[in-house]
């Protein structure tokens, strides 16, 4: 059908009228839907083992504040997504796994397989925690960028997915995901276009 | 033309306090629940309530997002409920009994409605949205079965509605502006805010999901506006999609860019849509509030509109709704923070964050004035951030009611935007006592005498405003003078008196509490008027006449020469009947 007259769809395709209320449910959640919820998990999870690392290895007050901010959103969503899983009666990933399984794994050792889109291989995570000053800076930048592009596309996977995203709440959680990500993305390569264009000051 | 961006803040603007009240508040410690939860008021009377229909609701969750209530409109005595679930429309001609009379189920959120003349518009934004209103979702991801965008529904018969127009947006539509033109009878305009994310070109042609800065092929950075011929609906179409937040240069990511504003400030979203627009076709301008800013639009031509001003605040984490001063000379924006999901109105919560930013407007120019917050603590159980509201037509003040979500309805004064204060409230408890269930109110306006507010699992509330020593009998009295036909909140009509006593009173009133007139002249403008209005014909006449030439001289001394001057014109008026 041609799309631009899909705008201006009339009566015939789409005329309706009122019936009596019927007691209708909402679309069901389907298992994509909670693989989301549950892989996004561990995702924000990782995002937070990054942050954590910023205090010690840079001053930089807008990495400082951009952190924090990663920290906050993440940490509410994660409690968001436990929330649904739990109410639904699915298992409820614990984030502090994910934390604790990367951290221990010895670098060289990568689980890749088993991340999300996005997600730090242990090598990554190994080369970030390395890395002080403005190197931490740009490379914290360059791995907070794909880690969010990771999640953009999950959420263009869940959308994507037949069924999916069609309960209101995670379509809710996906648009705000999908908003918010996007936005930090276009401040960190912002930022990280700055940071490339000036020299790298002295190290301690 | 594009004016550079006036981030003007004026260092010294102040909220109305520095934390909020945690004690000696009746509706600190109201028991929760559904049904039964505590409530407390002051200056509100609760005269009217209505529970959701039982097919609007999942018995099992009270807070399924499914089903939640959200904004309202009004006609006639009908107030049109709209919802994620479809909508209500609600006969009031009682207003203590709301009857049910229409109900149709129309899922796919928010579902904000407004209407106009047999025509009613409804907002989709969710991938469940069907072209056909069916509950059942869309499982395809590309399907032309979905419908996202603005609704347009025939409501001669207002038992049968009637879908005669859908027009498919990029983004959905989260909110919707009805926008008429002064100068054209025969359209209308539909400004859509789109929020969601940015469906699939191959389902709408010319979509695209860009997110790069510089990417202008992107469905973000826009508004939508669809034009409708009011006597053919079916050719409803998009006629623009306006880059607003462009600079000067043409880049059309041209405002806030997201982020912090430095250390301690709030983090504010970036600027790539709008979440609210409010017009005020009387001033051919129209408030945005877009995500990251504050706008200003010159809407004379609707379907180009034009930014001349944008602001920031480094307070604000989301630009949400925006409200007028009926003069125009003040604007009101609401920030929710934390989506209107979290508790927001907490005791540890700063006052300055979450709350309305009030900014002087003269010209193109906003300067920040003050902050208005719920000024008593919420719970950690109850989702809590500024919502949508409406001004109470109060002559002489400023004055509006405000949905907190579970905060409540609050009534406050902004006349003096560096210091408003709180009049009246209505509250109840939270939902649950354990955890946060997503409720409250999501809407409180004045239509035509009465506060309606729209309680996003428990129904529809109607409250009356009481006097107090804050608000005299006189000044609702004037503002149930004013009567609307039509009452869409984001399309604000000027408010306009009748000439009336009670107008004059309500003046008189105003310079009694404030002090604006010497005692003795009080008492006796007040005994004037009395006299005069037991008068007839000529004599009335020049006894009002002669009463407006006295309060001209009085003004010269008096504390508050304005209101006098105010108070002499509703003599005048009077005097012309």
């Amino acid at each position: 059908m041609n799309r631009l007259l899909r705008q201006i769809v009339m009566c015939g395709l789409s005329c309706i009228t009122a019936r009596a209320a019927s007691a209708q449910q909402a679309p069901h959640y389907t298992a994509a839907d909670v693989r989301f919820m549950q892989g996004m998990i561990g995702h924000h999870a990782q995002a937070l083992v990054m942050t954590a690392l910023i205090p010690e290895r840079t001053t930089r007050a807008d990495i400082r504040a951009l952190g924090q901010r990663i920290e906050v959103s993440q940490k509410d969503e994660i409690k968001m997504m436990q929330q649904w899983l739990r109410d639904r009666g699915q298992s409820v990933p614990n984030p502090d796994a994910q934390h604790e399984h990367q951290m221990m794994n010895m670098p060289g050792m990568t689980t890749s397989d088993t991340l999300m889109p996005g997600m730090l291989t242990t090598d990554q995570l190994a080369e970030l925690a390395k890395a002080r000053g403005t190197d931490f800076e740009k490379l914290f930048l360059k791995d907070m960028i794909q880690h969010h592009e990771g999640a953009l596309s999950m959420v263009a996977t869940l959308l994507g997915t037949t069924g999916s995203g069609q309960e209101p709440e995670v379509f809710r959680f996906a648009a705000e995901v999908d908003t918010d990500q996007r936005a930090e993305i276009a401040r960190m390569s912002a930022l990280l276009d700055r940071l490339g264009n000036t020299a790298s000051p002295p190290q301690p | 033309m594009l004016v550079a961006l006036s981030a003007v803040l004026t260092r010294t603007a102040s909220a109305q306090g520095d934390s909020a009240i945690t004690s000696n508040d009746p509706r600190i410690g109201l028991h929760a629940g559904l049904e039964n939860a505590g409530e407390a008021a002051r200056n509100l009377v609760l005269i009217g309530h209505v529970d959701r229909p039982q097919n609007f609701g999942n018995p099992q969750n009270p807070a399924d997002f499914g089903f939640l209530n959200a904004d309202l409109a009004f006609m006639g005595n009908y107030v049109y409920q709209g919802g994620f679930n479809g909508f209500q429309i609600w006969d009031v001609s009682n207003p203590n009994s709301p009857k049910l009379r229409t109900s149709m189920v129309c899922p796919g959120g928010q579902g904000d409605l407004s209407v106009y003349k047999n025509l009613m518009f409804m907002s989709v934004e969710e991938t469940r949205g069907r072209l056909d209103c069916g509950a059942q979702g869309v499982s395809d991801t590309v399907s032309a079965e979905r419908f996202r965008g603005i609704r347009i529904f025939d409501m001669t018969d207002v038992d049968h509605p009637k879908q005669v127009a859908d027009v498919q947006t990029c983004r959905g539509s989260h909110t919707h502006t009805l926008v008429t033109d002064p100068n054209d009878q025969a359209n209308v305009y539909i400004y859509v805010s789109g929020t969601g994310p940015v469906r699939s070109g191959s389902e709408l042609a010319g979509c695209a999901r860009g997110a790069s800065l510089s990417d202008t092929t992107t469905s973000l950075f826009r508004i939508d506006i669809i034009k409708v011929p009011v006597a053919a609906p079916q050719n409803a179409r998009i006629v623009n999609s306006p880059r607003i937040f462009a600079d000067s240069a043409g880049a059309i990511a041209g405002l806030w860019k997201g982020g912090a504003h430095g250390t301690g400030t709030q983090t504010t979203a970036q600027t790539n849509m709008c979440h609210d627009i409010t017009v005020y076709t009387a001033m051919g301008l129209a408030a945005g509030a877009c995500s990251g800013n504050g706008i200003l639009l010159d809407i004379k031509d609707p379907a180009n509109p034009k930014r001349i001003a944008a602001v920031i605040d480094p307070n604000f984490a989301y630009w949400h709704s925006a409200t007028f001063n009926n003069e125009g000379t003040k604007v009101l924006f609401t920030d929710e923070w934390g989506g209107g999901m979290a508790p927001r109105c907490r005791a540890t919560d700063k006052m300055t964050w979450g709350a309305d930013a009030i900014f002087y407007r003269a010209g193109n120019n906003l300067n920040l004035a003050g902050y208005y917050k719920l000024p008593v603590a919420q719970t950690e159980q109850e989702n809590c951030v500024a919502h949508n509201g409406s001004l109470i037509p109060i002559p002489g003040r400023d004055i509006m009611a405000q949905a907190w979500y579970q905060g409540g309805v609050s009534v406050f004064d902004f006349t003096d935007p560096s210091h408003p204060k709180e009049i009246a409230f209505f509250d109840r408890g939270p939902m649950d006592s354990t955890k946060l269930m997503l409720g409250g109110d999501w809407a409180a306006y004045w239509y035509n005498g009465h506060l309606y507010a729209s309680e996003i699992d428990r129904g529809l509330d109607v409250l009356d405003l009481k006097p107090s020593d804050q608000l005299s009998q006189n000044e609702i009295d004037a503002a149930k003078l004013i009567h609307f036909d039509v009452f869409n909140p984001q399309n604000q009509p000027k408010l306009v008196w009748p000439a009336s006593f009670v107008v004059a009173r309500a003046y008189l009133d105003q310079l009694v509490r404030g002090n604006g007139i010497a005692s003795a002249r009080s008492t006796a403008i007040a005994r004037d008027l009395n006299r005069a209005e037991k008068l007839k014909g000529a004599s009335e006449r020049a006894a009002l006449n002669q009463l407006a030439a006295r309060l001209d001289q009085d003004s010269r001394t008096a504390a508050d020469p304005s209101r006098v001057e105010a108070l002499a014109a509703s003599v005048r008026d009077l005097a012309k009947r």
